[in-house]
């Protein structure tokens, strides 16, 4: 049986397609800067990549405030069960039409696949992005009107680590925007995360993300 | 409720960035270049009129006693011109590596003419003084013969004669010219600085007779359609010190004029460009092009010279009337609206000094090195106009050599009169007290002219992208730090953009075999 269960709040849904524009915004600035592509023009490129880069922070802040009141992050916490069924399900069961090996609810959204991508998103790529950006921000160049302890070296190490980070965050997106087909049907994922309701099988009442939520 | 959490969320980010804004530290007062405007568009009024004073109502027989009635009443000024470089050709200097030298017109060697000492009946056209036959024997004590009026003629008929070791023209109205002393105007300093190394605009690149009066296009600061700035209102003089300095003879990291001493160092409202500051030149932007007018000379080969036609010397001309070849000095290379080459330089410069051994006769010799690196805290990005020239050297003492060239006859082996090369720099070598083994080789030489002048209105700046590109940056040169845009580390890029392929490719590939399975699971079960 099914049943309509909301699994994205409004907070999670202007969360994921802020951080979605916003990331698809600094790539395509960011790429700009870099020299390899040519959209604003370099100077209108470095005013928007900063910009955008503050709104991000602001986002993110937000975000991590959200996690921790509402107990969220619990969900990106690892594990490795499951994990062997979850690839064997992407690499043969999707192609027999088998079933999901693991089942979403509310209370937990994410399959162990999920998990570690998004674990590794939150504690490698996008601080390494983001410690990488603020010091390309507010490099310096050595000078001895300053702090001589503060004074970096060279904006290279900097600079390439931000283009690595660009180039993971890049490529997670194609492979994040293509698994979203991957749900019950292609587009069920994303209605999901544009409505914020999907429908479930429901063999025993769940509790709603409003109770989940308010522990 | 629920649904307030993302009108509150957006609001609280408005308000975030809205403090972030505010925040940022602001710069100078926009109205800064408003009180500038005003300062200098001010005409300086002279404090006396010198038409009225009697000691200047005469008939000068000689232009030295027009020297000793300005004496007469600047008590003690001739003191500080004969402490100037004007009047001494030499300064002290402190070159790294090499210690105290004395350096400057009378023992220089430069690309150009090369030497103007053994020269001096016409070099010294532009010497504050009158009678400079030699540095030798020049008497650097006798106030008498100071120039007083090259500087502060305000009738703009004074002229020097040519060879004539600074002597007036003989048509010069002495007394007229003494009557209109003032303050020094673009025309009184031009007259020699706009003509360096024997034409217009053949040296500096950025100093040319298009900065008598030039367009706010040609130069901001100067311009007769602008605020009409002299040259003097930005080379500070006290007690006949001129503020600022020419690398081709300076070495010291001193008396220089900076745009930031009237701009400050923070002169743009965006924090980005003024960051730049700390590394980057104001001229480097804010001078685009040079030569903007008149083409500078930017190749010197001195190895075709003394050709003669019908045992006569001869020039010969390009389109645009620069002289491409003269008997005299050789074949020369003219370019106009010039982009600088650029530089990391400290204020300081080494100096090639006649006699130095050249270490590496296949390397072209640098006769001013500038100074600097990235690493180094005193550095920035200058641009410079860069001189390439042929010139003389032995190739058994592994030296330069200069000529004498010129005589006010022939007969005394000068080359501009006789045209023998090895004899005019045999006899050169000598007046100096130099060795030369009378083998004559050529060599490459190349000098580096900070560009200062011919600054552009603020539409005509370098663009970002100008640097800040892959392909064709302004300074490609500069490899010592890492440029945004302009660099990357290959093996990053080459990984990444496979990365991103193959993810592409997995994607598709995958999303494809899924479309085909489920296309024949339907037509299976159909069947």
């Amino acid at each position: 049986m099914k049943k309509r269960v909301q699994i994205y709040t409004g907070f999670e849904r202007f969360w994921h397609w802020m951080q979605a524009i916003l990331v698809l915004f600094l790539a395509l600035t960011g790429f700009e800067i870099h020299g390899s592509v040519r959209f604003f023009g370099f100077e209108e490129a470095v005013r928007y990549h900063n910009i955008a880069a503050y709104l991000l922070l602001a986002l993110i802040v937000f975000a991590i405030f959200w996690h921790f009141t509402t107990g969220q992050w619990r969900q990106y916490v690892p594990t490795l069960e499951n994990v062997r069924a979850q690839l064997e399900y992407y690499v043969f069961g999707i192609f027999r039409n088998a079933p999901h090996p693991t089942k979403k609810t509310a209370l937990s959204k994410l399959n162990p696949l999920q998990k570690i991508t998004y674990f590794l998103l939150k504690v490698f790529l996008f601080p390494l992005i983001v410690v990488s950006g603020l010091l390309y921000m507010f490099y310096r160049y050595p000078t001895r009107y300053g702090i001589e302890a503060i004074n970096i070296e060279s904006l290279r190490f900097i600079a390439i680590a931000h283009t690595l980070g660009a180039f993971l965050m890049v490529a997670f997106v194609i492979l994040h925007v293509y698994m979203t087909t991957t749900g019950e049907t292609a587009l069920s994922n994303l209605r999901a995360m544009i409505t914020g309701y999907e429908d479930m099988d429901e063999p025993e009442p769940a509790p709603t993300a409003q109770e989940v939520t308010q522990p | 409720m629920r649904q307030a959490i993302p009108i509150l969320a957006t609001i609280a980010l408005v308000v975030v960035v809205a403090a972030v804004a505010a925040l940022a530290p602001k710069e100078t007062p926009p109205d800064l270049l408003s009180q500038l405007r005003e300062r200098y568009s001010k005409r300086h009024k002279p404090s006396v009129d010198h038409r009225r004073f009697t000691q200047l109502q005469k008939k000068f027989k000689k232009p030295q006693e027009v020297t000793e009635a300005c004496i007469g009443c600047h008590n003690g000024r001739h003191i500080e011109v004969m402490n100037s470089n004007h009047w001494n050709w030499e300064r002290e200097e402190y070159i790294q590596g090499r210690g105290v030298v004395y350096l400057g017109k009378r023992n220089a060697v430069n690309n150009f003419c090369l030497s103007a000492q053994g020269n001096e009946l016409a070099c010294a056209k532009c010497h504050v003084g009158f009678g400079m036959t030699s540095v030798k024997t020049f008497d650097f004590n006798d106030p008498r013969n100071i120039d007083c009026l090259v500087c502060h003629d305000g009738t703009g008929t004074y002229a020097k004669a040519s060879n004539a070791g600074g002597a007036p023209s003989p048509g010069v109205n002495l007394a007229l010219v003494a009557a209109s002393v003032g303050r020094p105007q673009r025309s009184n300093c031009g007259v020699c600085h706009f003509y360096g190394g024997g034409g217009n605009n053949v040296k500096h690149g950025d100093l040319e007779e298009a900065m008598f009066e030039p367009s706010r296009d040609v130069d901001v600061h100067m311009a007769v359609d602008g605020i009409n700035m002299q040259c003097v209102d930005c080379h500070i003089t006290e007690k006949h010190m001129i503020r600022g300095q020419l690398y081709s003879l300076s070495s010291m990291n001193r008396n220089r004029i900076t745009c930031e001493q009237c701009h400050t160092s923070t002169p743009h409202e965006n924090e980005l460009l003024n960051e730049h500051t700390l590394k980057v030149a104001c001229q480097t932007c804010h001078i685009p092009v040079y030569a903007k007018v008149n083409a500078t000379k930017i190749y010197w080969d001195w190895s075709t010279a003394g050709k003669l036609r019908d045992g006569k010397p001869y020039r010969e001309t390009d389109a645009e009337g620069n002289i491409t070849y003269l008997s005299e000095k050789g074949s020369f290379r003219w370019a106009k609206n010039l982009k600088p080459e650029y530089v990391w330089f400290n204020g300081t410069a080494t100096h090639y000094l006649l006699g130095d051994k050249i270490a590496d006769p296949s390397q072209p010799v640098v006769l001013n090195r500038l100074n600097g690196s990235y690493a180094d805290p005193d550095a920035k990005i200058f641009p410079v106009k860069v001189m390439h020239t042929k010139q003389w050297y032995d190739p058994i003492n592994h030296i330069l050599v200069a000529p004498k060239l010129f005589a006010p006859k022939p007969g005394e082996g000068a080359f501009w009169k006789d045209f023998e090369s090895l004899r005019a720099i045999e006899v050169g070598m000598k007046e100096r007290g130099l060795p030369f083994s009378g083998q004559l080789g050529f060599i490459e030489t190349v000098m580096y002219w900070p560009i200062n002048h011919m600054v552009s209105p603020k539409e005509k700046t370098v663009q970002c992208s100008e640097c800040h590109t892959r392909h064709g940056s302004r300074i490609a040169n500069l490899n010592d730090f890492y440029l945004p845009g302009r660099d990357y580390l290959p093996l990053v890029d080459r990984a990444g953009k496979a990365l991103v392929t193959f993810t592409l490719l997995g994607v598709l590939a995958h999303g494809g075999l899924r479309i085909a399975t489920s296309l024949k699971r339907r037509r299976e079960g159909q069947s």
